[in-house]
């Protein structure tokens, strides 16, 4: 993975440095309150309901162990013991004091770690595929691009204070595993004519007023990356809305202007951009391409090498068939840990097996990880002859549920437990969802199926995009439910439509339970939810949710 | 006289914004808003004491070919307001204007630097704002990945 030289750590270091002397100022009150607030949201601060909130960066969800071990003290120290794995492959803390954040964030860029620009309105982490590098069906590895990506857009002048927070998402493989329809800027890596290159979207966001990304370049040579990124930033910075927070985001912008009319003001200032001092070298490229090489693997292993010691084991032969994808390399496969066990809060971690995952890591795996945007953790390198004595260490910490994008694997936002900005809570509502499907067998048989839960409007759990979405809303000071179904985050994105009036929380699992059934009544053979739902339509769903 | 920070140092400047309806264009060294300005070409020929100021939603490119200005100020109606930043960039990097972009509206300390790594070059600070802090604040971090003004190449093409 990309390795910090002394410009990135002094950066690093620079900004903990700044960050220090302003939360000084702020406890002194020398900096008021609205001002600070701008300032500490930029390095990821947020003011909760119960305590401060730290969410700290892990650039497209790479992580070393030794990273993971220093979070894993990180939250011993400073925190409660455990940690919270965000859709954007970040890393949150639910109790840190804010006097004591300058601190953490110096822990952090020991280990090249840092909290910058993880919140405000300014370019967050860049996203990109778990599997990336890894995978068999890629194009390109993203996380060059990530990276490069990152670096550009870390402490950018003139893109710190744009009318919205700004995503960015990139994936190399046509399987869409980042989810770059539905962020303010998608690139998709093509290879055409043997030169690489990316098909450019914009507009795409969740939130209150969800839509899929429009293509706004079809090909970009690939040198030409950062100064096509800016001129589709300094279009927004400059025409963006700020009069209203629910109108700012860029996808505002490009519905006004209509998809066409905005490509043509991008190329426009583009024109001044391009080939200029900003176009990327092929030593830059080469330079962030060689930072992914990857690790020595055993080119003596296939993939018909046995597995150690997995004879007969079902619960392994469960796990194995649920949570493991192929490899490009023969011998490897990408292994999953799915962070949703029932009775745990989706995407939480605790110290103790964050370490146990760093040491998994260190023995299976090259000693790296990754965050998934579905809130699980990928050791995408493991020699497939040793699947089984990785499962077996995951099973003793708790970490080897089965249950990879089936109906189980929820994504969820931390809602009303411990966010200011829920109308309702989600964690309790992930859970009664996993204590209703508690039949392996069954949810195997239901195929992918995805159900993703937010507490409010922001959408940070991706309901839109969900099979089946779940938002909190308040009704007159109560907390209600709103499902909408048919929502998908793969290739083909499409936003859930609403099934109907708001429920009560006791009543969420029992409707879901519902939809499942007229999913498996209607089902045809080889059908995943998905496609069931595309075939027959909203009705039948209706129609046993809501009975005459 | 108006005190601004301008080359790393306080300073006065004779060149004051001034807006509204009752502007006597005779007066020497005033910022104009960009609308009169515009609107009173022909009554400015010659003058080499104007300065011009644009607000966050106008667009600097009005003023392609007009720049024998002394001073463009360039407003903040708040400090989260980040356009400004933009039009900096484009009167120099696109319109070329060389002469001096001052910060003026709510101008406070921790965004200095990004408004000097845009082009700006004079700051007018918001009320209450200690001039001698925000100069400590011109200069935290020591170099930086983008092309700024200052610095031509980006990091890629330096390391």
């Amino acid at each position: 993975m990309y390795k910090y030289d002394a410009y990135d750590q002094t950066m690093v270091d620079e900004r903990v440095a700044q960050y220090r002397d302003q939360t000084e100022r702020f406890l002194a009150g020398d900096l008021p309150a609205d001002e600070f607030m701008q300032l500490r949201l930029r390095n990821g601060l947020y003011v909760q309901r119960l305590a401060p909130m730290l969410r700290i960066a892990v650039p497209y969800g790479m992580l070393s162990s030794d990273q993971l071990r220093k979070v894993a003290h990180i939250t011993r120290q400073y925190d409660k013991g455990y940690g919270h794995f965000t859709t954007r492959q970040n890393i949150q803390l639910n109790w840190p004091l804010l006097e004591e954040v300058p601190d953490i964030l110096a822990e952090l860029a020991t280990v090249q770690m840092h909290a910058i620009q993880t919140s405000g309105n300014c370019i967050r982490n860049v996203t990109a595929d778990q599997y990336a590098g890894a995978a068999r069906d890629e194009v390109d590895d993203g996380r060059p691009w990530a990276e490069l990506l990152r670096q550009w857009s870390t402490f950018h002048p003139e893109f710190n204070w744009l009318p919205r927070k700004f995503k960015i998402a990139v994936s190399g493989a046509p399987k869409d595993r980042a989810a770059v329809q539905v962020h303010d800027i998608g690139i998709r890596i093509l290879e055409r004519n043997g030169e690489v290159g990316f098909e450019v979207l914009a507009g795409g966001g969740l939130g209150r007023t969800p839509v899929i990304g429009s293509v706004i370049r079809e090909f970009l040579p690939k040198q030409h990356l950062l100064t096509y990124v800016e001129a589709i930033l300094r279009v927004y910075n400059r025409y963006g809305r700020r009069d209203n927070k629910y109108k700012a985001r860029i996808k505002i912008l490009v519905r006004a202007m209509t998809p066409k009319v905005f490509a043509e003001k991008v190329e426009q200032e583009w024109a001044g951009l391009k080939d200029g001092p900003g176009t990327l070298t092929e030593a830059e490229i080469n330079r962030a391409r060689a930072a992914f090489e990857t690790p020595d693997y055993d080119r003596a292993l296939r993939d018909d090498d046995p597995i150690n010691g997995a004879e007969g084991d079902k619960a392994f032969l469960v796990w194995m068939r649920n949570n493991v994808a192929e490899h490009k390399v023969p011998g490897y496969a990408i292994a999953n840990i799915a962070l949703k066990a029932t009775g745990v809060a989706p995407g939480d971690v605790t110290d103790e097996q964050m370490e146990v995952i760093a040491d998994l890591a260190d023995r299976f795996s090259f000693g790296e990880l990754r965050v998934t945007h579905i809130q699980n953790v990928t050791l995408a390198d493991v020699p497939r002859k040793d699947l089984f004595s990785l499962w077996q260490e995951l099973v003793a910490a708790e970490l080897a549920a089965p249950n990879l994008d089936l109906l189980t694997d929820l994504i969820c936002c931390p809602g009303g437990d411990f966010c200011s900005l829920a109308n309702a809570k989600s964690i309790p509502v992930a859970e009664a969802i996993q204590r209703e499907f508690d039949d392996m067998d069954y949810l195997h048989d239901l195929g992918e199926f995805h159900i993703n839960i937010s507490g409010c409007m922001n959408a940070c759990g991706h309901h839109h995009v969900g099979n089946v979405g779940i938002l909190g809303v308040d009704k007159k000071g109560e907390e209600w439910y709103q499902i909408s179904i048919g929502g998908s985050a793969d290739a083909n994105a499409a936003i859930g439509k609403i099934l109907g009036p708001s429920f009560a929380r006791a009543d969420v699992p029992d409707v879901v339970r519902k939809i499942v059934d007229v999913f498996v009544g209607h089902r045809a053979d080889g059908e995943e939810f998905i496609d069931t739902y595309n075939r027959i339509g909203i009705q039948p769903f209706k129609d046993a949710v809501y009975p005459e | 006289m108006v005190t601004i920070i301008k080359n790393d140092a306080i300073d006065e400047s004779p060149f004051e914004v001034v807006c509204g309806d009752a502007i006597d264009l005779a007066e020497s060294n005033q910022i104009l808003p960009m609308a009169t300005y515009l609107e009173s070409l022909e009554q400015l020929r010659g003058r080499n004491d104007i300065g011009v100021w644009v607000d966050a939603d106008e667009e600097v490119e009005a003023l392609a070919g007009l720049l024998d200005l002394q001073v463009i100020a360039l407003n903040f109606p708040a400090f989260n307001d980040g356009r400004a930043y933009s039009s900096a960039n484009l009167l120099r990097r696109k319109l070329g204007f060389e002469g001096e972009i001052r910060a003026i509206g709510d101008v406070r300390r921790d965004q200095l630097e990004q408004m000097v790594r845009c082009g700006f070059d004079a700051f007018e600070m918001a009320d209450g704002q200690d001039l001698d802090a925000a100069l400590a604040s011109l200069k935290v971090f020591s170099d930086t990945y983008q092309i700024a003004i200052g610095t031509p190449q980006p990091l890629f093409r330096r390391r």
